[in-house]
């Protein structure tokens, strides 16, 4: 788990508007610093799926694409660790309720997904402020 | 079939519909819902029947394209008919594989191997 002594070697921190395409944007800049980098294909894809599904989760299920809300968005990179936090202003959730999305009478439900590729494709997951506020890393393979 | 089609190369070989989608990555909403339209359609008002998906031009999609394949299957098994999924990159299948809808879809290797299966 990264601390205050991390190398940290680049960050990116926006306060944006809920609109997947300007959050999408910003993870775009994330993935080209990492290619930048060397990190593998599968890494990049992984912080790729996990954190476009944190950034949907942020925008459209928390604050419901609402103009007048805002996304905080923040990431660092190590040579070892990427980090990014994102933090919404919607209702919040509670992430240790979510139903089961292989369980045989969900898996032809066609949302529902989200948290749990978050947590099968990064290092570590973490929820904040009711769900408002999600923290994923991943260590470098 | 004389719809066209924005997102889907469609190609007939046999009595099995073969569609290669055009984009590299199926993440932006409103290209998934132009996607779901055109897969619908397919099925729907095209009667296509047997339907293999290739999927070698992808090589990212969000769990919202998901939800537009678990749906087109619905709809294939509403229809009686049959869908196939090929040519699924390692990072992709392996979505497929945790989130257990490997065992929803009849994913294969590659084309031949899923129209020998038909």
């Amino acid at each position: 788990m990264p601390t205050s002594k991390t190398n940290w070697t680049w960050q990116l921190d926006r306060t944006i508007p809920s609109e997947l395409v300007v959050g999408r944007k910003l993870l775009d800049e994330l993935l080209a610093k990492l290619e930048s980098l060397k990190w593998n294909r599968h890494d990049i894809f992984s912080v790729h799926l996990a954190v476009d599904e944190a950034l949907t989760n942020a925008i459209v299920h928390g604050n419901k694409s609402d103009a007048e809300k805002q996304v905080r968005f923040s990431c660092r990179v190590s040579p070892d660790v990427v980090r990014v936090e994102i933090v919404d202003e919607g209702g919040g959730f509670d992430p240790h309720a979510l139903p089961d999305p292989t369980a045989p009478d969900r898996l032809e439900c066609p949302c529902g997904r989200g948290v749990m590729l978050m947590r099968s494709f990064m290092s570590h997951v973490e929820f904040h402020k009711h769900g408002c506020h999600i923290v994923l890393e991943k260590k470098r393979s | 079939m004389t719809t066209e089609y924005r997102r889907l190369d469609i190609k007939p070989v046999g009595d099995v519909t073969v569609v290669r989608f055009r984009d590299h990555k199926i993440i932006e909403d409103i290209n998934i819902q132009e996607l779901g339209q055109e897969l619908f359609q397919l099925v729907e008002t095209d009667g296509c029947d047997r339907l293999l998906l290739d999927f070698s031009a992808v090589d990212f999609l969000s769990s919202a394209a998901l939800g537009k394949l678990i749906t087109l299957d619905k709809k294939m098994k509403a229809h009686g008919g049959t869908l196939k999924l090929a040519n699924i990159r390692p990072e992709i299948y392996e979505v497929f594989a945790i989130t257990r809808l490997n065992r929803l879809f009849d994913i294969r290797q590659d084309e031949a191997d899923a129209l020998a299966a038909f």
